[in-house]
Parts: structure tokens; sequence; C-alpha cells
């Protein structure tokens, strides 16, 4: 593959709130990936979230203030790389709706325009190529229905994953459906929520996959909760993580 | 309107494992079909883009071409009524029907009519309507409303509708056989088409230029409906009128590949008058109820205007996975699915109808294949935040009802714990050392229904990166 652009000599990483929580190991593989490309990681410690749960949840206020935080503090004219297509579709194609008519409009849309969903950026910037040590292993990869939809970034995702030469991909039957996350919504119809999660744990199983592959930590936390409550035995894991360890052998 | 809430009713129709299935196949095969139509995506997306701008274009001069469609009708002999309410236009219609002398209405499919809760309204005057379309034909017997805008007894399998013949046509055998339940639906229907004076039908796109109404259908009812009663009363909503004839070929085609999968339906009919001297058939009158219902209302925001271009092919329904879970039924209103979620509330009000809104994992399958290009999650969005709104008069109906000190201060911590680092530091060590310890009780409870316990990382990545000593700037 080779990049469409120059490769930057320095980034900002957006770890989001998700993966600071809940899936660190995440944002480190992903970091440390990007560096493996000498492309210098710059991780602004007073970053938090996207603002996507208020946007979505009827407080475009509350949004509006979270995301102007993140606005002040990715200033510089470099690219934001961010590991999840939904966060990186909120800064990318929300940002600047949610600050139309106001003074940071123009700082909205700049930064839109300097986001990359974290795969894309490594294979449309850096043109990474991996080789794969780890042992043989079948799994299945999960689209999110924001990198599918809005940023449109699942074939760099997928073309990661094809360059392990030892994993085999077995795709989901119904790939492009909803794992029924959408934030705030799982909250607020659990049981609809449930039935989509548990279709789609049951569309994972079929596959025979020991691991479930994804870009996006809500969906990834929202499968394996569904999975574990169900006592199943594959586990789910960012791509980024994953790709760190198969090219160390682990 | 139902009275227990959506949730209540999403989660019977949840529970409904027949139901399920049903609606699981059925859509699964309504998706299939619109792929072989829809093969070519660049095509596809010229087709969507073109069929977006023309049903933009016409709502931009909609009060004008309203004006026009009226003259047109009007001079091609066709009777134009309007109906701010659908009161007055289920008044409109008993006053044609009585005018007749009839007691009597044959039906072809038409939502409107739905929306109008029309049956019961002409049921209650002593005046029998009959549908005709064969899903309607069994819901009607089975006492049911749609459960889907284009294939109103989805909801129902082969032997469901065998058995409902078997109790509910006089004389009918069980049998699950089509062919034999398509030919008991044609027997009952067929005379009533030569019995009855007043046909009433839809419309799908009226044309302004030529005083045109467009009907498409697969199963000759509508043109039956529309044809062999001597009065022909046809009802529309108002944002159903496009400029010009030639707007015509590219909305067909996106309606007719987006509904069923089909190029063209196997009946498309063009009516733009009553029987004229010498012509052997066709009714001898021809009216138009053109229903507003807070159409105009919606038409003044051009945000939630974009609503109003729908062309309600039900391909939304079809593709979207809360639908396809709980089906119709469990809307509670006439319009079920991402469109009905969108129009409900702007029409029914927030108060009734806003919880619609919140019924989306805003997953956006439904404005990707949507042949008008209605940007669904964000009227969904707007909806949302028109239902917490604080501002005080405009917008839609019942603005601001959902407000609440709980949400607002939940929301408002949220704010804080996400604009000040060193707060949020704090939060996430606290939850990585004691997040196991959370009281089990609000939304982790609901998480936890069909979920096990989240594992906050011991060490967030903000401190591990502080570990690593990864550049802060």
């Amino acid at each position: 593959m080779t990049p469409e652009s120059a490769k930057p000599a320095k980034i900002y990483f957006f770890g989001t709130c998700l993966i600071d929580a809940f899936y660190p190991e995440a944002g480190l593989a992903a970091i440390r990936l990007i560096e493996r490309e000498g492309v210098r990681v710059v991780f602004p410690p007073g970053q938090s979230c996207c603002g996507q749960p208020a946007y979505n949840s009827g407080f475009p206020d509350q949004a509006r203030a979270v995301a102007r935080q993140q606005l002040r503090i990715f200033r510089q004219d470099i690219p934001v790389v961010v590991p999840s297509g939904s966060c990186a579709g909120m800064m990318k194609h929300h940002y600047p709706a949610l600050f139309a008519g106001t003074e940071e409009e123009a700082s909205a849309r700049a930064l839109a325009g300097r986001v990359f969903e974290w795969s894309e950026f490594m294979v449309r910037v850096l043109g990474v190529r991996y080789e794969d040590r780890g042992a043989p292993l079948r799994v299945t990869w999960h689209s999110s229905c924001h990198a599918l939809r809005e940023m449109k970034v699942v074939e760099f995702s997928k073309q990661l994953l094809r360059q392990l030469g030892n994993v085999e991909l077995a795709e989901l039957a119904r790939e492009r459906e909803c794992c029924g996350f959408g934030g705030t919504f799982s909250i607020k119809h659990p049981a609809i929520s449930g039935a989509l999660v548990n279709d789609k744990v049951d569309d994972i199983e079929r596959t025979g996959a020991e691991r479930v592959i994804g870009g996006d930590c809500g969906c990834l936390m929202n499968i394996a909760g569904a999975a574990g409550r169900r006592g199943l035995p594959f586990a789910e894991q960012h791509l980024a993580e994953f790709i760190w360890e198969r090219i160390h052998g682990d | 309107m139902a009275t227990e809430s959506f949730e209540k009713r999403a989660d019977r129709a949840l529970g409904d494992a027949q139901l399920r299935r049903n609606f699981a196949f059925a859509m699964g095969n309504f998706i299939l079909k619109r792929q072989a139509v829809f093969s070519d995506a660049a095509e596809t997306e010229r087709l969507r883009a073109l069929g977006s701008a023309i049903k933009q274009r016409a709502l931009s001069r909609l009060p004008e071409l309203l004006t026009q469609l009226e003259a047109a009708c009007t001079r091609n002999g066709i009777r134009v009524h309007w109906a701010e309410t659908t009161a007055v236009a289920n008044r409109v219609v008993l006053e044609i029907i009585q005018s007749h002398a009839a007691s009597r209405v044959v039906k072809g499919k038409s939502m409107v009519s739905e929306e109008m809760h029309l049956n019961a309204f002409l049921a209650s005057h002593g005046i029998e309507a009959i549908e005709t379309d064969l899903g309607e034909f069994i819901i009607q017997l089975n006492g049911e409303t749609p459960s889907h805008i284009i294939v109103p007894a989805i909801h129902k399998n082969k032997a469901q509708i065998a058995k409902i013949f078997h109790e509910k046509v006089p004389g009918a055998p069980y049998t699950e056989e089509v062919a034999e339940l398509n030919a008991i639906a044609r027997r009952t229907l067929r005379r009533k088409f030569y019995e009855v004076g007043i046909g009433l039908s839809g419309v799908n796109f009226a044309v302004a230029e030529t005083g045109t109404l467009c009907l498409v259908e697969n199963e000759g009812n509508g043109r039956m409906c529309t044809t062999v009663p001597a009065v022909h009363i046809a009802v529309m909503g108002l944002e159903k009128v496009v400029e010009k004839l030639e707007d015509l070929p590219p909305l067909l085609r996106l309606l007719t590949g987006s509904a069923t999968g089909q190029l063209v339906t196997t009946y498309v009919n063009l009516i733009t008058s009553p029987r004229r001297e010498g012509e052997k058939d066709g009714p001898r009158e021809v009216h138009l109820v053109i229903l507003d219902n807070g159409r105009s209302r919606i038409y003044q925001d051009p945000q939630l205007r974009r609503t109003l271009q729908c062309v309600r092919c039900g391909t939304c329904l079809n593709h979207c996975p809360v639908y396809t879970r709980i089906g119709g039924h469990a809307y509670g209103f006439v319009y079920p699915g991402p469109i009905g979620q969108i129009l409900t509330p702007q029409v029914e009000g927030l108060e009734k109808a806003g919880e619609l809104a919140f019924a989306s994992s805003l997953c956006g399958a439904c404005e990707e294949v949507c042949p008008v290009k209605i940007p669904i999650t964000e009227l969904l969005r707007r909806l949302r935040d028109e239902s917490y709104s604080a501002a005080p008069d405009g917008g839609v109906p019942g603005r601001g009802c959902r407000q609440n000190l709980v949400e607002r201060l939940a929301w408002k911590g949220w704010e804080l714990l996400n604009t000040h680092p060193r707060l949020n530091r704090l939060a996430t060590a606290l939850l990585g050392r004691a997040g196991e310890y959370l009281p089990p009780g609000g939304p982790l409870e609901r998480w936890m229904r069909y979920r096990s316990q989240p594992q906050f990382a011991p060490r967030s990545l903000h401190r591990r990166i502080q570990e690593e000593g990864i550049p802060d700037e």
C-alpha cells in the first residue's frame, strides 16, 4: 500500500473516554504502533471525551462544553488520530454542526479536517506493513456503525487484519447490523439493546472465532458484556492491541 | 394511540418469538430484493441524490405547487378539498359518500386514511369501508392495524393467515396454499368492486403541472377502486405534490426499488380526470382530499421540513435493527419504524410521542438506504434536543417536556468531569480501584440486565501514559 499523503513528524492522539477507563492497553498499543513508524505521538493530558454521549441524548449544551475542551487542547495544525470510528465520526462530522454559528465554528471545522480514525491513519497516511508472528488463530471482525457509515473506514481496518498471515478472518453473516450499543440507548432501552447484542453474539458464535476484533471499544464492551453474561468463551480486543500482540508473537 | 409506554409494548413484542421470526424473515427478504435492484452503488447514489433534489425542490415551492395542483386538478374536473385536520378530512369524505347515499366504500391501500382513522370514523356513521389490498384485507378481517406501511400484514405468516381466512371468511376452507389463499381473497373482493359505488385510494405523487394523481400498486385493486366505482375519492398528505411529470420516473424507480425491490410495479395508475365525454369507463366523479395535519407546521422549519421528503417506501423499516425486532405495532402509532420516529413526535407532539425519538441506537442503517436521503439520525437528535430544551416557544409541540432535575444534574456532572482534568483523573482512579463496588442500581442495573459488569482498568490510559513518558505536547 502506498500512503496517500506525506508522513507527518508528529500527531495528536485522542484516547477516548472508554479506552481511558476500560481499555488502556488498546490505547497504548495504538500509540506504540504509530511511534513504531517514526512518528512522534503527543498525548495532551487535558483531553477527555468527544462529547457524543450528551450530543446523542438531547443535551447539546453539555456536549458543546466538553467538545470545546478538546478544541482548546488539540490546537496545533497536526493530525488527530482517534482509535474509535464513533468518536472520530463525532469530531469529524458533528463538531462543525455542534459549533455552527458560535465563535468556535472555524476551529471546530479546522479540527474536523485533521481527524483520522486510527486504522485509516495507519493505512492511508503511514502505509504500514505488518509481519504476523503469532500462532494460527481464527477471529471475527465487528464493524461499528459509525466506522462503517460515518467514517467509512472499515476497509482500512480489514486491510490491516488481512496483513496478519496466521490470522483467519471469519466474517459475520450480519456484519452491517448494529450491535445495539448506541451509548445511552443501551441504558434507555435495555431490552431492545439486549435483543440486538444477543443476536450479534449469536452471529459471532456461529463463526467459531476465538476472538472478536473491533475498532470501537463501546461496541466491544457491549458484545463482551453480553457474551460474558452468557458464559461464552470468546474474548474481545481492539484492533490495535491485537496487531501489537501479533507482531510480537504473543 | 396506545395507552402503555413504548418500552412496555417493545418488551412484549421482543418476547413474542413467532413475531420476531416473522419480521426477521420478511425484512431479510426485502433487504435482499432491494440490493438486487440497486446493485450499482454509484448509479444508486446518483438516483438518490436526484430523488432528494426533486423532493427538496418541490418542498421549497410547496405553497405555490399546491395552488398550481388545485388549479390543474380543477381544470381537469377533479374536485379538490382542503383539510387542515384529520377530523375535517374525515368529514369531507363522509359528506361525499352521503351525497351519493352510499353505505359502503371499497378502499385501496392508503396510509393517510390510516392516519385519519377513516374506517372507524365511517363505521361510526354506519358506512362500511372495505379494504381491498390483500394485506389490509387480512388485518381488517382480524381487527388489526398495519404493522408496516407497505406490507401491512407482514407480521403474519402463512399459517396465521390461513387460520384467519378459515375463521373469518364465510365458507373458506383451511389452506396454507398461497394461490388458494389469494383465490379466496379475490372471490370475496371481486364482487365488492361491482357492487360498491365509491372507491377510495391514496396518492403516491401528485403532479402540480398536469394535475395528475400517480398511484402504484401490485394487485390491481387500486386500479379497480379508482376506475370501477362511479366515484373516486383520493386522499393525500400535502407533501405528496411534485412539480412536473418528468419528476415521476426517477421517483417511481426509487419508490418501487426501495419498497419491494421491483423495477416497476405491476400497476402504475396516472389519474388526470373523471370519465370524459365518450369514454367507456372511469369514475364519473373524482375528488382529491389534501390533508395537512401538522405538515404545514413542519414545513416552516427548514431542518424538520426534510421529514416531508418521505415517499413512504418503508425501506427504513426493513433496514432498521429495532423495527425488525419489535415490529410495527410496538411503536403504538400509525407510522412505525424510523420514519414514524421522526414524523409522529412532530405531528402528535413530544409529550405524546417523543419517546419514539429515543428508541434508536442512531446506527444510521435507515438513512443509508433512504431513497430521498432524509437525514433521519440528525432529525432524531433534533427531537431529543427539543425534548429537553429549555427554550420557551416554537419548535416541536411539547418542547421541553422531558426536562427533569435528575438528568440535568447527571449531564452537568458529566460535563464537569470531562472539562476538569484533575477531577477526571480522580474519578477514573477511584473507579479503577473500586469500580466493582458501584451500587447495583440505575444505569448500571439496566446495563447488567443483559451484560456482565463492566470492568474498569486498574490504571487509566492517562495514568499509563504518564508512567510511560509519552510526550504531552
